[in-house]
This record gives structure tokens, sequence and C-alpha cells, in this order.
């Protein structure tokens, strides 16, 4: 029987329609800056501006220390699950899904009265004690994809041979974890971390209640107040989003790549 | 009084007899779970309960029956329920059409690709981009005006507005779908096509009868998540229509902020029946999911 093919060309062509026009009149409209001409003035300005470059700085740091503490957190509680007690899993695996099902804007306005200068632990009096809090949020808010991450990559793998091996060689847990779990789980850890990243670099809600600089509250504050920047600015977001989306895939094509040379 | 309830929670679970010290090890990430997720959490659900002097009362949760306050529930659910269905149908098409379209075969990757980039490109980004394509200056507003003679915002559109806000959802939504949906149509066995067309079924008796109640758990359970998914949206919402538009997340915020409620318990109540809702939706969606698996395995 012959099918045709004219619905899953037309269901295709309608959702490239929708996925490019926003696309192609976002870049259109950043290159309107200069009257009369196309010019790449908005993104000289963007860039140019010492905000821009303070405020992705420190989104920057915070990804960059949210995926550390990330992986220091979740790859020993995830590898010690999966070798002594797996009858704790469903637990954490619940306890990493909430995130999903508790919306950022409810955690951080918990954060607020939990954390704030008259509670127990005041880590919202000082600007460190606030960056650190806010690490901690993206973390919370990254768990989900990052524990599942994790997860799938220890399973894939033969944990307890792994470690009885190293074990009767002679190694110490910490030999274990950093030299035979990490780098066995290192693709898995890295596609985590990307998307951490992609998820952290603007996030808005939790930086913008807790009052830190980070690139969410700047892009809220060029959006209000000018025309063509938050567009040249949306172009950057999205690069960097397909930037560590197609990092993941690289990373994931390689694994690959490797278990078929074997 | 944190740092008590933490070592409260942890103790019930140490029982160092059967467990040893293997517990130890997941230490960590259990008080990391009950100090940045938990007990935020249990505090605001335990405050909508309490009036300003810390004494149990149900006067919170009755407010929220306020016109306001309800007003911005129904927006919201409103919007969340537009966007899941016209994500979650779309999504769907998009998926089917790839899977099961015979179209060319270089079209999934890449459709799975920009998939993932899209479900993850939401926030302010997001609203600028539809700023710059619906609003009153976009590309599209004015290619409509120029080219077709057809004035957008004469008909009474506003991207600032339900149906804008709904659109520009979409555009996580529909891959989030897409992404999801792909393994489950996977799962549906060239055996069951072919058995159906050797007993002589049309395309649409096979649909009725085997393809669709195969997958309305996963569709359903999905449609859920995405109603979730956007109901708890504060950047995007934000981004676009600034606070003119009421709806929960947007007045959390706000009350965040300041306390536009003028009662802290109150807001308390408000971030709960977000919790109810997205922790409904979220739970259905679990269970769905485990009924949907049993055809894929």
């Amino acid at each position: 029987m012959k099918r045709s093919r004219l619905g899953p060309w037309l269901a295709m062509a309608i959702g490239t329609a929708y996925f490019l026009i926003p696309l192609i009149a976002t870049f259109e409209f950043s290159l309107r800056m200069k009257r009369g001409e196309y010019s790449l003035e908005a993104y000289r300005v963007v860039l140019a501006d010492p905000r821009f470059q303070a405020s992705f700085g420190y989104s920057t740091l915070i990804a960059i220390a949210t995926i550390l503490m990330g992986v220091l957190l979740i790859v020993p509680t995830a590898y010690w699950i999966e070798l002594k007690l797996r009858n704790l899993r469903p637990l954490v695996e619940f306890i990493t899904l909430l995130p999903l099902v508790i919306p950022a804007i409810v955690i951080v306005f918990g954060y607020l009265h939990t954390y704030n200068s008259s509670s127990w632990i005041p880590l919202i009096a000082t600007p460190r004690g606030t960056d650190l809090l806010l690490t901690f949020g993206y973390m919370t808010l990254a768990l989900p994809y990052m524990y599942r991450a994790v997860d799938t990559g220890l399973r894939s793998i033969d944990v307890r041979t792994l470690t009885e091996a190293a074990e009767s060689l002679g190694a110490g847990w910490g030999t274990i974890l950093f030299k035979v779990i990490f780098p066995n789980v290192r693709v898995a850890v890295l596609s985590g971390a990307f998307l951490t990243f992609a998820i952290v670099i603007g996030e808005f809600t939790l930086a913008s209640l807790l009052d830190r600089p980070a690139f969410g509250p700047y892009l809220q504050l060029v959006g209000a107040n000018r025309a063509y920047e938050p567009s040249a600015l949306a172009i950057v977001a999205f690069v960097v989003t397909w930037a560590c989306m197609g990092l993941i895939q690289i990373f994931g094509r390689d694994r690959r790549a490797t278990m078929a040379g074997r | 009084m944190a740092q008590m309830q933490l070592d409260a929670a942890a103790l019930p679970l140490a029982q160092p007899r059967r467990m040893s010290f293997a517990f130890l090890g997941v230490v960590p990430f259990f008080v990391f779970a009950v100090m940045f997720l938990l007990w935020p959490t249990a505090f605001l659900m335990v405050g909508s309960f309490q009036d300003a002097d810390g004494h149990f009362t149900l006067e919170n949760i009755y407010r929220l029956s306020e016109p306001t306050i309800l007003n911005a529930y129904k927006i919201s659910i409103e919007i969340s329920v537009a966007s899941a269905l016209l994500g979650a149908i779309f999504g769907f098409f998009l998926a089917a059409a790839v899977v099961l379209g015979g179209l060319p075969r270089w079209l999934r990757p890449t459709l799975m690709t920009f998939c993932g980039v899209a479900s993850n490109f939401a926030g302010l980004p997001l609203a600028f981009a539809f700023l710059a394509t619906l609003g009153r200056t976009g590309l599209v507003t004015l290619l409509l005006r120029d080219f077709v003679g057809f004035d957008l915002y004469a008909t009474g559109f506003n991207v600032l507005s339900f149906t804008g806000l709904t659109l520009t959802y979409l555009y996580f939504q529909i891959p989030l779908m897409v992404l999801i949906l792909t393994p489950a149509l996977d799962g549906l066995k060239r055996e069951w096509r072919e058995a159906a067309e050797v007993l002589g079924a049309t395309s649409w008796q096979y649909w009725r009868h085997v393809a669709i109640p195969v997958l309305w758990p996963s569709f359903l359970g999905t449609t859920l998540l995405l109603f979730a998914n956007s109901f708890g949206a504060v950047a995007t919402a934000y981004g676009l229509t600034g606070s003119s538009l009421n709806i929960v997340p947007i007045l959390l915020y706000a009350q965040s902020r300041g306390d536009v409620l003028h009662n802290p318990n109150l807001g308390y109540a408000l971030a709960l029946g977000m919790i109810v809702i997205t922790g409904l939706s979220n739970g259905a969606y679990i269970w769905l999911r485990a009924r949907g698996e049993r055809w894929l395995k």
C-alpha cells in the first residue's frame, strides 16, 4: 500500500516555518539599528557594553561552579547507590525529579524566607553567601538532568566489577572514584554539564530574586530599555544554547565511535 | 532551626545496624536535598496554613478565591492548557511525520537536534525573539502590512496577550513533545500495521483501533508534562509582558520582590497552589508514562 507523503511534508513545512521565522525575524531585527541600512551595530554595542561582559562573565563563573559542585555531589552519590544502596534508588530518583515538579519561582521564594538575614543560616545577608545560595539553587534546577545523565552512564558500565578489580589492585576510595569511575562516565558527565550550562547561563528567576548581577537580569534590563540590542542578545543566547547542544552531540558521537571501534 | 530539621530528617534513614556505615556515602546528597529543595518548600507549605502569629488557619487557602488571585490562576491554567494541547497536537504530527512519514532520513536527526536546542531556548531570549517577530515593528507584522496589506494589530492581536504568550510558549512546548513522543512512536511495531493491513483494515482503522490506543497514555502524559512546564514559566512571560499580564508565576514573582499581596502567608498559599497543580499534573504524567511503557518493551 502506497501512502501519501503530503501530510508529513505539510507538517514538516509548517514546523520549519514556525521554528525558523522567529529566528530570521530576530536576526533581521538585530541588524536594523542604523537607520536605512543593515549593520552589526547592535552586536557591537552589546559586546562592548561592560555590563554585558561583567554579567556574562559572572554567569559563566556561576555555571562552572554549579557544574563542578553538581558533579562532585552527584557522581559519588549515584555511584554509591548503584554499588551499595540499591534499595534507596527509588527515593533518590524521586527527589531528583522534584525540581521538575516544584517551579523554580517557588523554590527561590522558599529560599528568600529560609535563608534571609534573620534566619539560622543567613546566606542572603552577604554577597558571597548569596552567590553560594544561587549556585546551590542552580544545582537544584540541574539535578534532574545531571542525575539522569550520570545514572545512565553508570548503568552502562559494570560498577561492581570495576570497583572490585580496583580494590583487589589495592586502590583506595579516592583512586576508585577519580581514576576509575569518573573517566568511565566522562561522556555522561559532560553532556549533563553542557545542559546545565545552557540552563544556567540565561536563567532569570533565581538570579533576579536573589538580586545577583547575572546575565538573565541584564537581559531583562536591556529588554526593558533598548530597542535593537535585545534581538542581538537573543541571537547570542541562541548561539550559546546551540553550541551547548552541539557539544553534547559531538561528545556522544565520540563515545559511539570508540565503542564501535572496540 | 534548619539545621535541627536536617538532623531529624536524616536520622530515621540511618539505621546503623542493617546498613552499617554505607549510608554515610549518601549523607551529602540528602543534606543538600533537604536544605535546598525540601526544607524551603516545606516551609512555604506549612506557612500557607499559618497566620501572621504562626497559629493554624485555613484563612490563606480560603483567600486564594479572591478575584485577583482566582483570575490569575484562571488565566495561567488557560494559557497552560492552550499551549500544552496545541503543542502536544502539533508536536505529535511533527514526530509522526519524521518517524512514520517516509521523509528523507537526514530530516530526523536534524529535527531532533533542533528540538534539543529549542526546548532549552526559553526565557527572556525567546520573549525577545517573538517581540522581534510579532511585535508592532516585528518582521512578520511589517511583511504582512507591506506585502499582504493585512494589519495584524488592527485585528486586536497583541504579542503581549493570551494569544501571543501561547504562541511563544509553543516554541519550547512543541520540541519537548517531539523529543518525548518520538521513542513512543518508534515503539509502534511494523508488524502491527502489517497485521492490520492483512486483515483488511484501512489506515484510519489501524490508527483508531491500534496506534492511538497504544500511544494514548504517552500522548496524554506528555500533554500534562507540557502543562506543568508552561504553568511554572516566569521568565518568558515576564520578558514578553512585564508584569502587565496577571498570571500566577508573575504574581508570585511580584510577591517575592515586595509583598504585593500585603500578606506573606497568602503568598505562601499562592506558592502552595502552584505546587499542587504542577504536582498533580506531573504525578498523572508519571503514572501514564508507566502505562505507556508497557507496550514499548
